[in-house]
């Protein structure tokens, strides 16, 4: 049966390799905690890891394959981390076990704030990049203040969850996170390679030409919003199961960046980018905090701030494109699968014309660029003509 | 009454910050998030000057004087790279500024807020209501600038190289605009704008941090869309609306928490009615 699966064309192995890791990392942190080496701190930022890799996915649909930004995303995680632990909270003195008042909590808080996710966005879509990203960022606030005046969630104080919290006792909540991964990495993936995929990067990369191809432009630019919308919910709840109190400074305008962060760092687009970058900020948090007091915790910041603004120019200035397709790990690839590739070979496949080598590169006659220099001088007519 | 003169000069400096985010907007067609951090650098700056003992006057100077350079420097390094690649990349790198000057200056002057008392001045009672002396300074200086800046764009030849740029940059380059420069002398104009709200911020809140520009920035930002982003009259009327609407909300005990609630929620509702502002020109995409 496996064999069969593996050998089959549309097995890849670059396509789930994502899952391997994720799993082999899920059994191994499973074995130390059962050997007993796994320090709290140590779970608890497997925890973080697991949430964060969930928002940055989330947010990496809106962003990276939809082409808007969202600075609201804490917000979806506010109402999740809120609602979907009240709710918890509620369930608990009915049902006894902590794991099935999480799991139906977790629908709850992702479907309400999928439902957040839709009032926002049927008029928020019908704006553009920065509209978008200024009403994301105003949602996220309103969201923000409402929970923090509304009487029944603590007020100030923040939503007490000391009832539901996972403790030493239960089954380690990042296992839990883990699987939660695997399920929304899952599903993301392969909404992102089926049709409706298609047709959101269509979205991104040209919104006229994808509607004169006859997509439904907002049908798509809510679906991918409301199902983000819903994972980052997901996310919240689990973030109320973990910590207590759920306080509503954790979801400022800061936080959202912070998911940001992750989805540029890894690569807009790029869903196994964001999985190592959402690895790589809680850890790089968790180690900074540790080392950092004080006033020197800004430093955080000013790494985030260095690789918004490094990646970002980087990768988008027309200048720099040159630099870049030199040292790209594609280019590089690239140039070595190029040598052992036949002429013939790459006769016969016309997507690859313009990798056949010539004596003048195929740019330089292709440019209708006009250097200094090489103008086009016509020729003076001889005199008295013929 | 009183609630309504604080009101309009909260306006003032909301729509002096509005301005810059509306020109660079209408300009380079990008959102500058780092025009909010842009006040909090004035605002530091004249703490500098003033806890090493220079007079206020040195202080306002040098603090025009070291936002507009902030200003021209960020564009340089961080936009102009980018100009002519999607808006998405220009909008993520300007977090990423807003970001780099507020860590830069928690690492420099520590979390904790620094006192600043620029000038100490009374209150007044005008129409039977206590209106502090602060505000109607603010409101005037801040009515004077407005009016310069509007006969600036429209009679000095670069304000009007301004308004072509904003219009099409391509036509204005053909006509012979240095689009750069005029993006740059936008730059320079928001952030001396930005300068000058840091220190009516300074009057009316004695106390500078290094997240002091971020709230401010995207209130004016929430005003420069309500009036109607990349029109200037539009971003003063917005700027002053979201100030006595800010403080009417404050005065009203069972408004008072919801204040940026009911803010960001009026954004939300005139971006559904009319997507352009209040003021904005509506323009056709092109394919």
């Amino acid at each position: 049966m496996i064999k069969s699966i593996l050998k089959s064309d549309d097995f890849k192995l670059k396509n789930c390799i994502n899952y391997i890791v994720v799993a082999v990392a899920l059994v191994a942190a499973c074995t130390l905690h059962g050997m007993g080496e796994l320090k709290t701190s140590y779970m608890n930022l497997l925890v973080q890891i697991g949430y964060s890799i969930i928002l940055a996915v989330s947010l990496n649909l809106v962003v990276g394959f939809l082409g808007e930004l969202s600075l609201g995303h804490a917000g979806f995680m506010c109402v999740g981390a809120y609602l979907g632990t009240f709710i918890s909270m509620q369930l608990s003195e009915v049902i006894e076990s902590k794991i099935i008042c999480l799991l139906i909590s977790m629908l709850c808080g992702g479907v309400i704030a999928a439902v957040f996710g839709f009032l926002v966005g049927l008029p928020a879509l019908r704006l553009k990049g920065d509209y978008l990203a200024i009403v994301t960022l105003a949602f996220g606030e309103i969201i923000r203040t409402i929970f923090k005046n509304l009487p029944w969630f603590g007020k100030a104080m923040g939503l007490s969850t000391g009832a539901v919290k996972f403790t030493k006792k239960d089954t380690p909540l990042f296992i839990i996170v883990f699987i939660t991964v695997l399920v929304v990495l899952f599903l993301v993936q392969n909404l992102v390679r089926s049709k409706h995929g298609r047709a959101i990067t269509a979205i991104r990369d040209n919104e006229i030409a994808a509607k004169a191809m006859g997509i439904n432009v907002t049908f798509y630019k809510l679906f991918v919003f409301v199902i983000a919308a819903f994972f980052a919910g997901v996310a919240g709840v689990f973030y109320g199961h973990y910590t207590t109190p759920v306080m509503y400074t954790f979801f400022s305008y800061n936080y959202s960046i912070e998911i940001l962060v992750m989805v540029v760092l890894g690569g807009m687009g790029s869903i196994n980018g964001s999985i190592i970058a959402a690895t790589l900020i809680p850890i790089i948090n968790f180690k900074l905090q540790e080392k950092l007091p004080g006033d020197l915790a800004a430093l955080k910041f000013l790494i985030y701030a260095l690789i918004l603004i490094g990646i970002v120019i980087f990768n988008n200035a027309p200048k720099l494109a040159p630099i870049k397709e030199k040292i790209s790990i594609k280019a590089i690839i690239a140039k070595l699968t190029a040598k052992n590739r036949k002429p013939e070979d790459i006769l016969n496949d016309p997507a690859h014309w313009d990798k056949i080598p010539t004596k003048i590169s195929m740019d330089e006659v292709l440019s209708t660029d006009i250097q200094p220099g090489n103008e086009y001088v016509p020729d003076k007519p001889e005199k008295g003509g013929k | 009454m009183s609630i309504l003169f604080d009101g309009l000069s909260l306006g003032a400096i909301y729509a002096l910050i509005a301005l810059g985010y509306t020109m660079v907007y209408g300009i380079a067609k990008m959102l500058n998030f780092a025009h909010g951090d842009i006040i909090m650098v004035g605002a530091y700056s004249v703490f500098v000057t003033l806890a090493s003992g220079g007079h206020i006057a040195l202080a306002c100077i040098l603090s025009i004087v070291l936002c507009v350079i902030m200003g021209v420097v960020v564009e340089k390094v961080a936009y102009k790279p980018l100009r002519g690649s999607s808006p998405l990349a220009v909008l993520i790198t300007a977090i990423g500024v807003s970001y780099l000057l507020q860590s830069i200056s928690q690492l420099i002057f520590g979390a904790d807020p620094k006192n600043v008392t620029i000038a100490s001045l009374g209150a007044v009672t005008l129409f039977g209501a206590k209106i502090s002396v602060s505000s109607i300074v603010t409101l005037v200086i801040g009515a004077v600038i407005m009016a310069a800046l509007t006969v600036f764009v429209k009679k000095t030849r670069t304000g009007r190289a301004m308004v072509a740029v904003s219009e099409d940059k391509g036509a204005a380059m053909l006509m012979g605009i240095n689009v750069n420069k005029i993006i740059s002398v936008t730059f320079a104009i928001g952030s001396a704008l930005a300068a000058a709200a840091s220190l009516f911020y300074l009057m009316q809140i004695p106390s500078v941090e290094p997240t002091l520009g971020s709230m401010p920035g995207i209130k004016a930002f929430t005003a420069a869309v309500i009036g109607g982003i990349g029109s200037i009259p539009g971003a003063m009327i917005g700027g002053v609306l979201l100030g006595v609407i800010e403080k009417v909300c404050l005065s009203v005990p069972v408004l008072a928490p919801y204040t940026t609630a009911v803010e960001f929620g009026l954004l939300i509702v005139i971006l559904l009615v009319r997507p352009i502002g209040l003021l904005g020109k509506k323009r056709r995409e092109k394919v």
